[in-house]
Parts: C-alpha cells; sequence; structure tokens
C-alpha cells in the first residue's frame, strides 16, 4: 500500500527523462503505472463490498503516534479507484493536448505527484499523513495552476488557489490535531469508530469549525467558491483532473470521511446544508453567466460540489447514497465534458459557445462523448447520471424540510441540465460556426478518454446493480459509518422523485432556450456586484500594505529610531512580568556603611553628569570617576583582580577617548526638545527601575554555589593554584579566555585596520552606492 | 548591602539607556561604555556580596576557608571587562572614521547603507 502510494512519486522524477526518451508518445508509457494502480485497487473491490476492510501501517514517527498508515473502506476505495481510473486517461490525454509543448516531461512529473499526494489524501489513516498529503495536493495544484507561469493570470490563479487552499490547511491542521487529543488516538479509523466522544466534548464546536474551513476551502465552498473558475488557467488536463473528479472533491471527502465522527448533530447539518445549498445555487446560476466552455465546466463543478455538500449535510442515508452515487456520477460525466471541451479548443482554437456549432460531423468521436456525457449530466434515463438525480432527490424529501431542500436541488438541477446542452450539443449542431482554426478531430489520445468516461456513464446507468454492489453500497457505508441497504435502479414507478425529475428538465428545457438571454443578463448583474474575487485581491493588498507600513514604521533607516524599538521591548519584557506575577523582594535596611554609600553616590554622581556634559574634558573626567568607582567597589568586595583589571582598562579607555574626542570638532549638548526628552527619560527610568527590582528580588533567594564550591575545593588540589579566580580564567575555563584573546585581537586588527587604510574610502566613494 | 549596589545598577542602565537614545554618536559610545560598567556590577551583586575576603587559597591549605568572596562571577566579568574594553575601542575608532568619511557624527545624518525611501522603489506596488 505504502508502494502503491508512493509509486507516483518515484515515477515523477523519471517522467521528464522518459518524455525525452520516448518523445511525445511518453503518455502512453506512463499511463501504464496509473493503469497498473487501478488494477491493484481494483483487487480490494471484493473483499470491500463484502464489508472487510484494511490497515497497512508503516512507522514513522512513534514518539509522535505518527504512522505512514492507511485504510482502505469503501469511501476510500472508490475515491482510489477513481483517482487511478480516470488518471490513466488524463495522462493520455495530456500527451496529445500538449503533443510537442517544450515542458511535456514537467508537466508528466506535475500531474503524477499530484496523483501520488491525492492517493495518499483518500487512503491515510493517521490525521498527521492524511494532513501532509493533503498539503502535498495543494503544493502540486500550485505548480499545475500555474504551468502556463509567462502569464501572469496563471501566476495569479495559482497562488490564488494555494493561498486558500493551503489557508484551509493549516485550520485542518488544528482541528485534526484536537482531534486526535479528544479522541486519544493518531488514526481515523480509531477516532471515527467513537464518534460520540468528539461529539460530545467541549472542544466540538472548535473541531468542528476547523475541519469545515479546510474542507470548505478545498471544496471550493461560497464564500471560497472563486479560486476555483480562476484554476481554469491551467492546461485543459488539469482542469479534467483535478477540478472535476479529484482534488476538488477532497473536501468532500473528508465530510464524508468526519460523517461518523463529526456529523449528526444539528449545528453540522445546518452548516453544511445552508453552505452547500448555496454553493449549488451560486455555481449554477454563475455557470449560465460565462460562455466559455471551461467556465461554464467549473462553475457547474462548483454547484456540484455544493450539492455535495448539501446532500452529506442532510446525513439521512439515501441522501448520503445520493451522494455517492452522484459523486461516482459527477466524476464520470464532468471528467468527460472536461476533455471535450479540451478537444474543441485543440480542434477550433476557440472555447466561446457562442462561436461553436456544427462540429458533428467533424469531430464525430468528441461528439459522441459530449452527448453521452451531457445526458448524463442532466440527468435523463437510462444514464448514470439520472439515478443519482433521482437519489438526490430521494434525500432531500427525506430531510427535515423536505420542500426548501427539494426545490433548492431543482433549481440548481435545472441550470446545470441547460449549461450540460449548451456545452454538449450547443457545440456540435447546426451550420459550422466561425472558429480560429478550421476544425478537426484530435488524435486518439483526445478523445478515447472522454468517450470511456462518457460510456461508463451510460453502462453504469444499464447496469446499476454493479454500481451499487462494488462501489455505492460500501461507500454510503463508511460514510454512514453504519449498515445500510443500498438498492439503485432506473425506475421505481410514478413517485415524488419522478415528479421532481419532469420539473427539472421542463425549467432545465426553459432555461436553455433562454440560454443567450440569460446569460447576458446575468453577466451584467453578476458583473457589477462585489465578489470574494475582488476580495481576495482587496485583502492581499491589505496584507502587502500592511507589512509596507509595518516596515516603514520600524525600518525607517534612523539608528535612534531601533534603539528607541529595542529599548521599548526590553521596557516591556522586564516591566510587564514583575508587575504582572508580583516581584516578591523582601526590602532589608541595609547596615549603615558609609564608605559604600560614598562610593556608591560617587559612581552615580559621575555617570548622571555625563548625559549633560558640554565639554569634551568633562566627559572624559566624568568617564574616569565611574570606572574608578566601580574599581573601588570591586577592590571593598574582595575582588582586588577585577579592581586592577578596570582600573587598567579604565585609564586605556580616557587615553582611548581623548585622543579621538579631540579629533572630533564638535561635542556639544545633547538637548532633545521636551517631548524627546520626557519620553526617552521614562523609557530609560523603567528600564533602569526594572533593571533594579529585579536584581533586589534575585538577591533576596538563595544562591546556588555548587559550582563556586566546585571551583574553590579543586582549584589548589587539582590545578595547583591558590588564586582561585585565576585559575579559573587559565585553567577550567581556559577556552573561554582564549576565546577572549580573540576578542581582543580581532577588535586590535580591526583598529588598526581602520586606521592604516585610509585612502580606500576616496576611491569607494565615487562608486555608486549598491542599491538595496 | 546588596540593596545600595542595586538601586547604582539600576541607575546606570537607565543613565546608559539614554545615552544611547541620543542621535549623537558619541554620546552613544559612552552609553555603551555606562552599559558595560552596569553590566559587570550588576554580575558581581548576583554573585552576593563579601566583603574584603578574596578567594585565595592560604598558604599551607589545600582549601580555600570557609567565607571568601564568590570567584566565579568574578572570572566572568574578568573576561568581560577585557571584551568591553576591546569593543568601546574600536567603536570609537570606528566612529572616528565614520566622520572623516561621512562628516557627520549625527546618526540621523547616516544614511548610506539606508537611503531615504525614494517613492517609487520603496513605494511601489510590485516591491
Amino acid at each position: 500500500m505504502l508502494a502503491a502510494t508512493l509509486a507516483p512519486f518515484v515515477l515523477a522524477v523519471f517522467a521528464p527523462f522518459v518524455r525525452r526518451r520516448v518523445g511525445d508518445s511518453a503518455g502512453w508509457a506512463l499511463a501504464v503505472l496509473p493503469a497498473a494502480l487501478f488494477i491493484y485497487f481494483a483487487q480490494f473491490l471484493g473483499p470491500v463490498a463484502s464489508g472487510e476492510t484494511f490497515i497497512f501501517s508503516t512507522e514513522w514517527v512513534p514518539a509522535l503516534g505518527i504512522a505512514l498508515s492507511f485504510y482502505v473502506d469503501g469511501l476510500s476505495l472508490l475515491f482510489a479507484l477513481l483517482i487511478t481510473f480516470i488518471g490513466t486517461f488524463i495522462v493520455l490525454y495530456a500527451g496529445a493536448y500538449l503533443k510537442g509543448h517544450a515542458d511535456l516531461g514537467r508537466f508528466f512529473m506535475f500531474v503524477l505527484m499530484f496523483m501520488g499526494s491525492m492517493l495518499g489524501l483518500v487512503l491515510a489513516d493517521n490525521v498527521v499523513t492524511l494532513f501532509v498529503f493533503w498539503e502535498l495536493t495543494s503544493i502540486t495544484s500550485f505548480l499545475l495552476i500555474g504551468f502556463n507561469h509567462d502569464k501572469a493570470r496563471s501566476r495569479r490563479a495559482a497562488l490564488q488557489a494555494l493561498v486558500v487552499t493551503g489557508g484551509g490547511g493549516l485550520a485542518l491542521l488544528a482541528g485534526l490535531l484536537l482531534m486526535a487529543q479528544v479522541g486519544g488516538s493518531m488514526e481515523l479509523s480509531t477516532l471515527l469508530a467513537d464518534g460520540d466522544v468528539l461529539r460530545e466534548h467541549p472542544w466540538y464546536l472548535a473541531i468542528l469549525v476547523l475541519v469545515l474551513a479546510g474542507a470548505f476551502t478545498k471544496s471550493a465552498q461560497v464564500p471560497f467558491h472563486f479560486w476555483l473558475p480562476n484554476a481554469m488557467e491551467a492546461p485543459t488536463p488539469v482542469s479534467a483532473y483535478l477540478h472535476s473528479a479529484t482534488m476538488v472533491k477532497a473536501g468532500v471527502y473528508l465530510l464524508a470521511r468526519m460523517n461518523p465522527g463529526l456529523g449528526g448533530t444539528d449545528i453540522w447539518q445546518i452548516i453544511l446544508m445552508s453552505f452547500g445549498g448555496a454553493t449549488l445555487l451560486t455555481g449554477a446560476i454563475l455557470a449560465l453567466r460565462n460562455t466559455d466552455l471551461k467556465l461554464m465546466l467549473a462553475q457547474t463543478t462548483v454547484a456540484s460540489l455544493g450539492l455535495l455538500v448539501f446532500l452529506i449535510g442532510i446525513g439521512e442515508p439515501l441522501a448520503i447514497q445520493a451522494a455517492m452515487a452522484y459523486l461516482f456520477a459527477h466524476s464520470m460525466f464532468k471528467g468527460a465534458l472536461f476533455m471535450v471541451a479540451g478537444s474543441i479548443d485543440h480542434g477550433t482554437g476557440t472555447r466561446d459557445v457562442r462561436r461553436l456549432s456544427g462540429l458533428g460531423r467533424v469531430m464525430p468521436f468528441t461528439a459522441a462523448a459530449a452527448g453521452l456525457a451531457a445526458l448524463s449530466m442532466s440527468g435523463l434515463p437510462p444514464f448514470f447520471g439520472f439515478i443519482a438525480k433521482e437519489w438526490v432527490y430521494k434525500g432531500t424529501l427525506d430531510g427535515s424540510l423536505p420542500l426548501l431542500l427539494t426545490a433548492v436541488a431543482i433549481t440548481g438541477n435545472a441550470l446545470m441540465f441547460a449549461v450540460a446542452f449548451l456545452v454538449g450539443f450547443k457545440p456540435f449542431f447546426g451550420k459550422p460556426g466561425d472558429t480560429p482554426h478550421k476544425p478537426h478531430e484530435g488524435s486518439v489520445g483526445l478523445w478515447i478518454g472522454a468517450l470511456t468516461l462518457a460510456a461508463l456513464s451510460l453502462i453504469f446507468g444499464l447496469f446499476s446493480g454493479l454500481a451499487e454492489t462494488f462501489f455505492i453500497g460500501p461507500a454510503a457505508v463508511a460514510v454512514a459509518g453504519v449498515p445500510m441497504v443500498v438498492d439503485l435502479y432506473l425506475w421505481g414507478g410514478f413517485k415524488a422523485p419522478v415528479v421532481a425529475s419532469i420539473i427539472t428538465v421542463a425549467l432545465g428545457a426553459f432555461f436553455f432556450w433562454q440560454g443567450a438571454r440569460l446569460s447576458a443578463f446575468l453577466a451584467r448583474v453578476v458583473d457589477a456586484l462585489w465578489g470574494p474575487d475582488k476580495g481576495y485581491d482587496q485583502f492581499m493588498d491589505g496584507l502587502i500594505g500592511l507589512a509596507r507600513a509595518v516596515t516603514n514604521l520600524f525600518q525607517t533607516g534612523h539608528l535612534r529610531r531601533y534603539m528607541l524599538f529595542t529599548f521599548l521591548t526590553l521596557a516591556a519584557v522586564l516591566v510587564l512580568p514583575q508587575v504582572m506575577l508580583g516581584n516578591g523582594f523582601v526590602v532589608k535596611a541595609p547596615p549603615i556603611d558609609l564608605l559604600v554609600w560614598a562610593i556608591g553616590l560617587l559612581a552615580f554622581v559621575g555617570a548622571l553628569a555625563i548625559p549633560f556634559t558640554r565639554s569634551r574634558l568633562a566627559a572624559i573626567m566624568l568617564m574616569g570617576v565611574l570606572g574608578l568607582s566601580v574599581a573601588f567597589v570591586f577592590l571593598l568586595f574582595g575582588a582586588p583582580d577585577l579592581a586592577f583589571t578596570q582600573l587598567m582598562v579604565e585609564t586605556l579607555s580616557v587615553v582611548i577617548l581623548a585622543l579621538v574626542l579631540a579629533r572630533l570638532p564638535v561635542f556639544g549638548t545633547d538637548w532633545r526638545g521636551y517631548p524627546r526628552f520626557v519620553r526617552d527619560a521614562l523609557i530609560a527610568g523603567a528600564i533602569g527601575i526594572a533593571m533594579a527590582t529585579l536584581l533586589v528580588s534575585i538577591t533576596s533567594v538563595p544562591l546556588d554555589l555548587t559550582l563556586s564550591e566546585f571551583f574553590s575545593a579543586r582549584s589548589y588540589t587539582e590545578a595547583y593554584g591558590r588564586n582561585i579566580v585565576n585559575v579559573i580564567l587559565v585553567d577550567f575555563r581556559a577556552l573561554d579566555t582564549l576565546g577572549e584573546i580573540a576578542v581582543v585581537a580581532v577588535a586590535g586588527v580591526a583598529v588598526l585596520c581602520l586606521l592604516a587604510f585610509r585612502h580606500i574610502d576616496h576611491d569607494s566613494e565615487d562608486k555608486p552606492e549598491a542599491s538595496s | 548591602m546588596e540593596i545600595v549596589l542595586a538601586i547604582l545598577v539600576g541607575c546606570l542602565f537607565a543613565i546608559s539607556a539614554y545615552l544611547l537614545l541620543s542621535s549623537s554618536l558619541i554620546r552613544l559610545i559612552l552609553g555603551v561604555f555606562v552599559l558595560g560598567n552596569a553590566t559587570h556590577l550588576m554580575i558581581f551583586v548576583l554573585g552576593r556580596l563579601t566583603r574584603e575576603n578574596p578567594p585565595l587559597i592560604e598558604y599551607g591549605l589545600k582549601v580555600a576557608e570557609p567565607g571568601i568572596a564568590n570567584p566565579l562571577p568574578q572570572a566572568l566579568i574578568l573576561t568581560a571587562i577585557v571584551i568591553s574594553f576591546s569593543l568601546f575601542a574600536f567603536l570609537l575608532v570606528l566612529s572616528y572614521r565614520a566622520y572623516q568619511s561621512l562628516g557627520t557624527i549625527n546618526t540621523d545624518e547616516m544614511r548610506v547603507a539606508e537611503p531615504e525611501p525614494t517613492g517609487t522603489l520603496l513605494r511601489g506596488r510590485d516591491v
């Protein structure tokens, strides 16, 4: 199982070489892998249909409970079969569609990587594994949408898809980890077996919102539906694969997968039904508003995804069956129709439905595929789409508000009916239209996939028992989490669903008849409105604007502003914890020790005068006062070595300072004006007070003297030195001292360089400044 | 006794922070100097204070008598003093050279590395 999931990634690495070796027919060679994977997964059909499930687990990070574990049940198997089956034809189709394209090898690489990611996603049992593959599908889809990376629109669409689905992915990660925390396991099969633990936990709502954010962004639910039509910038094989059967269904898969654990509550039903219903209507209306074949199909995909979410939200057994049946039907007819749209584009040079007509005679195979798929999409008997639609109505009539739900479904389906006829029939009938190229049929690869998928729509409609036993039944049981009887049939007598279907067809025919007028009307209305696509731009502009504002605030190029922010932060870090947690110090009255007080006062006065002096001589002297006072403190408290060093260093410092100050012309006052003086003084005061209180509170608790005692005890016995400080420096911590000497040496060399090579400076002044 | 020096340390930190917020390069370097002394004193106080009893082992003994000053902070400060002196000397010479090259010791006027934003370059949409 692990090998099956990773195989596409391995082949992806070699795909460009295969392309280079085999040439344009590389598609036929590469399609062997998905075909083999399909056969491998098909072996599970029998056992899974009889109710078995399989778990394959490989250790990954056992310490964190993360495993590369895969779970095969009716739901994951249905997806795995769709991914590999459609994937096989997509690879063939891409080979024909992008024939002669310079980057075909790279395209194959991306598609295969995506296939592996998608397989991993639907098969994953461990939540972390699921998330990793989830993000991999986002990344590979970013690469695929942006395949034509020289076009700005492609780049924008790719980034948009990544931002939207990637953002949702982060929410999903949080939701999955919360679930694992609550349920006490990282494995979905364990977590979902006992859904009440999740549903009754106080974190349920948080988990639900986070998981839904992931699912809704991925499956393009309102208000995140805008990225999917934009993603039509991708080459058509990508749209046919990612945006019909696989990636956009990942969100639906997630909802279906989570249904036993998170589903069934009121809030779940309300959210899924309202968002799904809104998405269904939005997508269907926008589909009719467009005239580009691919955009129309993309919008109906949005609508179909909405319908699926809507059905999962209803949650009754019939609705679950309807969701699985519709998902199955949709993958076939939508995949076929996308490939048809690509073939038409390839054969005529346009995808504008208004310019296309009369292609039936020159493109017979494409026309046949289009017709069959469109009939299934419009839900006419005896196609599988009809069964799916019947079950949709059974499901909505079974829900809590049957009339409202059914009305929403009828409206959406009728609109999709009209679009199906516009896409599947309109281009092929009538007088030949005016197209950029002279229309011609494409090679086998261009129509074989579409025709196969479309024919399957018919075959599964006629032999619905096949679909029921092997696909819909096991999947519906997996989604519901409880056993149920599934019995799909074409004709069940003249009952309510059939009436609903008749209304749908009548309404759909009306929409089709009025198609052009409706489309123009909707175009005027929709384009005038604010949409989330514009909102996305505003959001991104706002984000960049905010980043720029923050950068301009902090990165002013003024050293003292950097200092200001540094010290503000320091003050906050020092003051806030002491204020909030208390610093717990006890003030003991210090003994009256005049010598210490006097020296302390001397140091204080010396330092305090430094900011106010205007004379460089005074500044030099004040520094000397401070340095000497500190040396005195060291001497008083038993640190003669420190005192000597301090004295020498002070002397040297004062000498150097005197030398440098003598060469600088101005010294002057440091008066900053009242506002700045007050501000700087406040910050400085806060730091000073916080430091003092911190120090007092630290010194009022006992000190751990272990290290000091260690050095005292071993200084003579092991290192044969009686001055413990010196022994520490040259023996116990000798490497530190070496580092210190190195610093002094480097500083000395740097000073020398600065003074010795001053002539270089004059040359560099003429050079243009490096722009940053 | 610690509290007296703690107050002194606080004052020195405040003074150095005020100096470091200046736009005059020389005041800034003086701030670094005061900051160094404040830090050394802080480490010294953190190791607790012992009057006039340096950490030495008297002749004839193998282990120091109890009551000596804490040797560890002294060793750390000794290293720190030397390093902060190196830094101080380097900064002084660097600012002297900066003055020679740029003709100013006001940090607000030193804009070679970060020039004033010139409108289009930094505020343009595509940057």
